[in-house]
């Protein structure tokens, strides 16, 4: 495809990286095979809460094939697993942060907590010398649930951690919540689960560590959304390494949804053993360790209210929020329900007024944190819920009750943190009735009505906020890191480039919108455009893919290096040309002189730079290669409006998804397929949470009892309905692309108007209340107790 | 998965000696054995393969009835012209199971041996009283499904084919579990050749079951209405994680009405 006026921007090129993931020539971390590779497999705990008496490995040390055996016992001076981000309680005291060690020490907490290592020769022989190890556990009394693990007499998990608690946070003007609530003509309250989810990549953990003696570096090949940041942790804060002494790959990677961000155990174990070993360590997950090991997401009890006045303008929101963090602090997941939630409870609305409170407890559950979306789901859902409930009770329209409220003058601060920078949230409603064709409605539930189903439509207009982050803002809300992105052009001497990014790539296809965006400013054809990414041995450094950041700051950081490389072009051209650099205008892959015709192409320009006869050396580096790191001035903010319509068979409780229409402003968009894409598959998640998924522990013994797929219900393309979708553009005003992230709207937005539509649809059987996931059996559950109350 | 040694049976004799002197399991689609053994679950030191074995395969019509070879996959019986005309029932049920993959590879013998609780083919045996026919012995429908995961079947007895007798109409319906796809819920309903109606349901308890509620609202009249209007005791249902007794209780009439209306 060739480029037009606005170059490739606009423009549904097939995804460069297509072919070799449809072929089946895609490289990932279970494809690495190095020489004399031994092979790894972790014993896990089979309980939830267990004091580890003794470990007695020497039988198993005897079995075939056998290299190494280690336990928390071996790893002396080796520090525990460190969480990214630090939150303060109310009362001005440091979150708790018990250790979390990478083999257990004393305890296990929770059912899959690593205890020990074996390396063999074989996968098999490593798990079947684990099944020889001897662990004397002394079991003790478990708690999964959030709300009751912060009950008092619940089961205490850390001794750093009195009764659970890890944190109180709050956000808001506590006051300015009361007063209003007090002058309010209406109040609607809202009590709320957003359940606990398996992320499920397709792909699953893996791991390919080695040493190599000579120069007493480490190599790690992991599935990793952030390389970079997996270095930084594992290197600094466990291993005591100096980073120059470990690279970490990131090579294709099937799909993370957050699930990867994150620095685990096993990696870091394997990097640890591989130099004592002296040979390659490889460790995969089964599926079943993906189910127990990878964090969750999720898992909040709420209690939300909200004040209106008798028009139906909302005067404040109170929200009172348990959220679970697992066994341990994983890398971010004391940042998501907090940073990540409580800032966006204004969602589209000019509620003045709101006040957020958090209560952070550890569980005997493996750890949560970011899963697509990260506390923004969350956080919709309670706003959504309870604007759809207040309307229903109020007697006003559900696209009636939102306009109301909008948000229409930009900047705009909300009374939780955020500044706004533009949106149109008319137009997204309006696109997405559009869609809904929410006019001939009333006509499809009374056909419906016939057939004996109850159809019913549910509204959701969600905001998030992206493009993380503007790093002081990070890290006076208790950031560890940095949250800028670096971006290298290497122009090589006849023309073609190769871009370095710290964005890595899992799905999202980088490789092909990246490469747009390079070609459409440097006039050159976009095969003439490589990017790489995943290699903290090419990349000069990144912050890694979440929170929909990639194009919003790792693309900015990418234009950042163009504009240095087309400022340095100008030079050169300027010295070829014999004009001063001033009047050297770059347009359409040409260095001109302005109003004359006198020109050199890219190119010309390139092959200079390398060949530098005729240069400014006096002046001027040779060489075509810049580097730029780019820090966001502010978050992104891509809003929109989901309409859900469903029929339900109360026969059977079956929620059958008829219809569902997205109308979303992602701001400037590069490739529209791609961005499709995105919103296809994020709607998806957003339906299997709302329909189907749900992570469930035993409450009493802490066993996990969706551990395989014949239990946690994954949505099936049968589950879900052929998309109407849309897009409206209000540019991001925050960088040079107008851009604002699509990633996550999809799973932010749906779950919400799936849960509205069918408590519409229920209505008439006398249903007010439903918690996610509308399981066939929940439904007719709902309905038969509205049965019995009625 | 631990080690295991692989034989090849020549026939359902052979592969029954072979299994008797080895202690092991009889291998046919794998897609219940195999992945209980790559969960450590199962652990048989010896499989024999039954693939290729001549008396295990085919699918024939004789005088009112329909014979299915243990070996026959769950596809074949999907796509065979004799079953579409002589039974269809069996042909969608087959069509329902699992995956394509699954089918492809899974077996009626195997999912009969296998006896899951919510297997789909104990329900079309037990509805239409087919007769399950082993190396050594005919075994009625009723005799043979025992309790879960439990059979008639002796340690080294093989099934060679399943007889089923064509009735006036039948249909099967499976209330999928959103998680596993298998049966939350299956009814199958059949009205013999001599006039009975008959209603297996699987899925729902520990065995399939015949729903005698059913069968007697469905002896009055066959139809959809009748079958809706029979009350099931929740009593002795199993309940989980995806349905409580009640709702499958709720559900047996629901769903035996919807097979009514398709048979
Ligand atoms: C993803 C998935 C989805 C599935 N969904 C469904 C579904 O929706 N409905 C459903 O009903 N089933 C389902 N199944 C199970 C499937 O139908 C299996 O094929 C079947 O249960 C077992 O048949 P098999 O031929 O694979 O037997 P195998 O797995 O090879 O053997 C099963 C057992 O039967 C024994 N056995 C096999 N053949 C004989 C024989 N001829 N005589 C004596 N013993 C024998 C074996 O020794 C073993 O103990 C599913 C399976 C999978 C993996």
């Amino acid at each position: 495809m060739g480029a037009n006026e606005s170059g490739y921007i606009g423009q549904s090129l097939r995804r460069k990286e297509d072919r070799r993931f449809l072929t089946g020539a895609g490289q990932y971390t279970d494809d690495v095979t190095l020489p004399h590779q031994t092979h790894a497999y972790f014993l896990r705990s089979p309980h939830a809460h267990a004091r580890i008496r003794s470990i007695d490995t020497s039988k198993a040390a005897k079995a075939p094939g056998v290299v190494a055996i280690y336990t928390g016992a071996d790893l002396e001076g080796v520090g525990g697993l460190p969480c990214g981000w630090l939150i303060t309680s109310v009362d001005g005291t440091p979150m708790k942060e018990p250790p979390h060690p990478v083999l257990a020490k004393g305890k296990v907490r929770h059912v899959g907590d690593q205890v020990a290592l074996v390396v063999a020769e074989t996968r098999i022989q490593a798990k079947d010398a684990a099944e020889l190890i001897e662990v004397d556990y002394d079991v003790l009394p478990a708690v999964t649930h959030p709300v009751d693990a912060l009950a008092p007499g619940a089961p205490q998990i850390h001794d750093e951690a009195p009764g659970n608690h890890c944190y109180t946070w709050a956000l808001g003007d506590k006051a300015a919540v009361d007063a209003a609530f007090a002058k309010a003509a209406h109040v609607t309250k809202l009590d709320l689960v957003n359940n606990r989810l398996i992320p499920n990549a397709i792909e699953p953990r893996a791991a390919v560590a080695s040493h190599s003696a000579s120069d007493d570096s480490y190599t790690l090949y992991v599935t990793s959304q952030n390389p970079h940041v997996e270095r930084l942790l594992m290197a600094a804060f466990v291993l005591g390494l100096p980073e120059h002494k470990l690279r970490v790959i990131a090579p294709d990677v099937g799909g993370g949804f957050g699930s990867k961000i994150y620095l685990y155990a096993e990696e870091t174990a394997l990097v640890w053993a591989s130099k004592r070993v002296g040979r390659p360590i490889k460790w995969v997950a089964e599926r079943s360790e993906s189910f127990l090991t990878d964090a969750h997401g999720r898992d909040h009890v709420t209690h939300a209210e909200l004040a209106l006045d008798k028009d139906g303008k909302f005067l404040a929101m109170r929200v009172n929020t348990t959220a679970a963090m697992g066994a341990y602090l994983s890398t971010f997941a004391s940042c998501i329900p907090t940073i990540l939630y409580a800032t966006l409870l204004a969602g589209q609305y000019t509620t003045p007024a709101i006040h957020c409170e958090v209560k952070a407890a550890f569980t005997n559950t493996a750890p949560v944190d970011a899963y697509r979306g990260a506390g923004r789901p969350e956080a919709t859902y309670v706003v959504e819920r309870i604007v759809r409930q207040a309307g229903v009770e109020m007697g006003i329209a559900q696209d009636e009750i939102r306009r109301r409220n909008f948000i229409r003058s930009f900047p705009y601060q909300t009374p939780v943190a955020l500044t706004y920078d533009t949106g149109n949230y008319d137009a997204t409603l309006d696109g997405a009735n559009e869609l809904a064709d929410v006019k001939g409605f009333a006509a499809r539930k009374a056909e419906a009505a016939k057939r004996g189903k109850l159809r019913g439509l549910g509204y959701s207009s969600y905001i998030e906020a992206c493009g993380l982050a503007p790093s002081n803002i990070a890290g006076a809300l208790g950031a560890r890191a940095g949250l800028f992105e670096a971006g290298q052009v290497r122009v090589n001497p006849t023309g073609s480039v190769t871009v370095f990014t710290g964005s890595h790539s899992h799905g999202q296809g980088h490789e092909t919108t990246f490469a747009q965006i390079v070609a459409t400013r440097l006039g050159i054809p976009v095969d003439n455009v490589d990017v790489v990414h995943g290699d903290t041995g090419r990349i000069a450094f990144g912050m890694g893919t979440y929170g929909s950041r990639s194009l919003a700051v790792g693309g900015t950081a990418i234009v950042k290096a163009l504009d240095k490389i087309v400022g340095k072009g100008k030079k050169i051209a300027a010295h070829l040309l014999e004009a001063a650099e001033s009047d050297i205008e770059f347009a359409d892959g040409k260095f001109t002189v302005a109003g004359t015709d006198r020109s050199k192409t890219f190119g010309e320009i390139a092959l200079t730079a390398y060949v530098p006869h005729n240069y400014p050396l006096d002046k001027l580096e040779p060489g075509l290669d810049e580097t730029a790191f780019y820090d966001p001035t502010n978050f992104t903010y891509p809003a929109g409006t989901h309409i859900c319509e469903v029929e339900i068979d109360p026969d059977t409780g079956v929620v059958q998804v008829v219809k569902f229409s997205a109308c979303d402003d992602f701001g400037n968009i590069v490739n529209p397929m791609i961005v499709e894409g995105q919103v296809h598959g994020g709607l998806t998640q957003g339906i299997g949470q709302a329909l189907l998924e749900g992570c469930i522990y035993d409450r009493e013994s802490g066993q996990l009892l969706t551990g395989s797929y014949m239990d946690y219900a994954m949505p099936r393309a049968d589950d879900v309905p052929s998309y109407q979708v849309s897009t409206r553009v209000t540019p991001c005003t925050v960088n040079p692309l107008g851009t604002k992230g699509c990633g996550e709207a999809g799973a932010i937005g749906s779950p919400p108007a799936l849960i509205n539509a069918v408590l519409d649809a229920l209505a008439p059987a006398g249903v007010t209340k439903l918690d996610m996931p509308a399981t066939p059996h929940r439904v007719w559950q709902a309905i038969q107790s509205a049965k019995a109350a009625s | 998965m631990y080690a295991v040694e692989y034989q090849k049976a020549k026939s359902a004799a052979d592969a029954s000696g072979l299994i008797a002197k080895s202690g092991g399991r009889a291998l046919a689609g794998g897609q219940s054995l195999i992945g209980a053994m790559k969960l450590r679950l199962a652990q048989p030191g010896t499989l024999v393969d039954l693939a290729g074995i001549p008396e295990l395969a085919g699918i024939r019509v004789e005088s009112g009835t329909l014979s299915i070879g243990a070996m026959t996959r769950h596809a074949d019986v999907a796509g065979s012209a004799d079953v579409k005309r002589t039974i269809p029932a069996l042909a969608a049920l087959a069509e329902g199971i699992g995956d394509r993959q699954v089918r492809n590879m899974g077996t009626i013998g195997g999912s009969l041996a296998n006896n899951d609780p919510a297997a789909d083919w104990p329900a079309a045996v037990l509805a239409l009283g087919a007769t399950v026919i082993t190396h050594q012995r005919r075994i009625g429908a009723s005799d043979f499904f025992k309790g879960m995961y439990e059979t008639a079947l002796a340690a080294d007895e093989i099934i060679t084919a399943v007889s089923f007798p064509v009735p006036r109409k039948a249909a099967y319906v499976k209330f999928p579990n959103p998680a596993s796809r298998f049966a939350l819920v299956g009814v199958f309903v059949a009205q013999l050749a001599d006039g009975s109606a008959r209603v297996a349901v699987t899925g729902a308890a520990p065995s399939v079951f015949r729903a005698a509620s059913v069968e007697a609202a469905l002896a009055k009249a066959f139809t959809p209405d009748a079958a809706k209007a029979a009350h099931v005791d929740a009593a002795g249902l199993s309940s989980d994680l995806h349905a409580s007794a009640a709702y499958r209780a709720h559900l047996i009439p629901v769903i035996a009405a919807r097979a009514v209306a398709a048979a």
